[in-house]
């Protein structure tokens, strides 16, 4: 299970990291946007994509929906871990097809329990 | 902002009263049929409108110098402006801020990376110890066994002193990279300030080229920014708002009413 982080602020990642640590999933790569994160997304290896939204040069709603559209890509199960906590733009991730919202400031405990319901759903 | 988008501040009263009587004049010599004098007092009245928007520009473009000056840039001065403005200056302090924030989190991080596996490893050994200690109670144990545990145990006691010794320095550091708080929260308060006065000035300055408008007759388009999909970043009294979640729960409240 190799897993992306995508978050421009280098202690968000870290952060989110070691949670994934602590759940088991020790094979995590980071990007600090869309732009770094679809070329590598788009090499195949990535199993789970954890993405911030508002970043500077391509978003993570922007992400979501070019993963959605993307044929090679678009089963690839999405979490969104942001600060973003308006209705109109969780309801706009939800109908982009995005697989959990959570919403920061998160604690360990909801993230493990969004990435198992996500992961529960897929098998 | 207390001026109303519609109507606008009111003009000098000087002004429009010479604009009521004058107009009332124009209307009357038209309707006797005195076309010459109605243009002389056309005239008249744009050069009353021409002369209070010469004015009104003048006092806009003085009070523009004066909130340049307020805010100390020096736009005369092109290489001392940088230094002298307190916006880059403002600026300059809240990267300071990011990068002490970010020090801190980092910090902190490098700490707790570094303790927490010590910290299991301590548990892990805590953990075998107790098992074995008691297999010892039940006399389950050889001797050969027991002076294994018996030198287990005296090596635990040590590593034990060491390891929370130095977890106790890790936690008074993660303690004092704390102080980041403080020092960010005196340069926010003083940028803050900073950034009340440019409002203040912003306003007058409205104020001020609202006249300017209302002589020239010019409506500005306001459009309203209706782009939500646009990341925000964290808002700010999110209980009070309808529009946005208060937390986790809501989300998931939301999302289940969607059929998630």
């Amino acid at each position: 299970m190799k897993i992306l982080i995508v978050d421009d602020f280098s202690t968000m990642r870290r952060i989110i990291k070691n949670l994934l640590r602590d759940l088991g999933f020790t094979n995590t790569d980071e990007a600090d946007d869309g732009n770094t994160a679809l070329p590598m997304l788009r090499t195949g290896k990535y199993d789970f994509l954890i993405t911030d939204w508002n970043m500077p040069g391509m978003s993570g709603f922007d992400l979501l929906k070019t993963v959605r559209a993307d044929d090679n890509l678009k089963d690839l199960p999405i979490l969104m871990v942001t600060a973003e906590a308006k209705r109109d733009q969780i309801v706009a991730a939800a109908q982009a097809g995005v697989n959990g919202y959570v919403v920061k400031p998160f604690t360990a405990a909801v993230l493990k329990e969004k990435i198992e319901k996500i992961f529960e759903r897929i098998q | 902002m207390p001026v109303d988008r519609q109507k606008g501040p009111e003009l000098d009263p000087e002004i429009t009263s010479k604009l009521k009587e004058q107009s009332q004049e124009l209307v009357e010599q038209v309707n006797a049929g005195e076309y010459a004098r109605a243009m002389t007092l056309i005239n008249d009245l744009s050069e009353v409108r021409d002369q209070s928007l010469y004015r009104e520009v003048g006092r806009l473009t003085r009070s523009l110098h004066e909130a340049l000056r307020n805010l100390q840039i020096h736009p005369q001065n092109p290489e001392q402006q940088e230094a002298l403005s307190k916006m880059s200056d403002a600026s300059e302090r809240l990267e300071y801020v990011v990068e002490m924030t970010a020090n801190a989190a980092n910090r902190t991080m490098d700490l707790v990376e570094d303790a927490m596996p010590r910290a299991s490893a301590m548990c892990e050994q805590a953990r075998t110890l107790r098992d074995d200690w008691q297999r010892l109670r039940r006399r389950e144990m050889d001797p050969s066994e027991f002076r294994e545990l018996y030198g287990r145990i005296d090596r635990f006691f040590e590593s034990m002193a060491v390891d929370a010794e130095k977890m106790y320095t890790d936690l008074s550091e993660i303690l004092l990279a704390q102080d980041f708080q403080d020092l960010t929260g005196q340069v926010i308060q003083k940028v803050t300030a900073l950034v009340r006065e440019v409002e203040d000035n912003l306003v007058s300055l409205v104020v001020m080229a609202s006249h300017v408008d209302q002589l020239t007759g010019t409506v500005h388009e306001i459009r309203d920014r209706e782009s939500s999909l646009e990341g925000e970043g964290p808002q700010l009294r999110a209980a009070e708002r309808s529009d946005v979640v208060s937390g986790q729960d809501d989300v998931d409240d939301l999302l289940s009413s969607l059929g998630f």
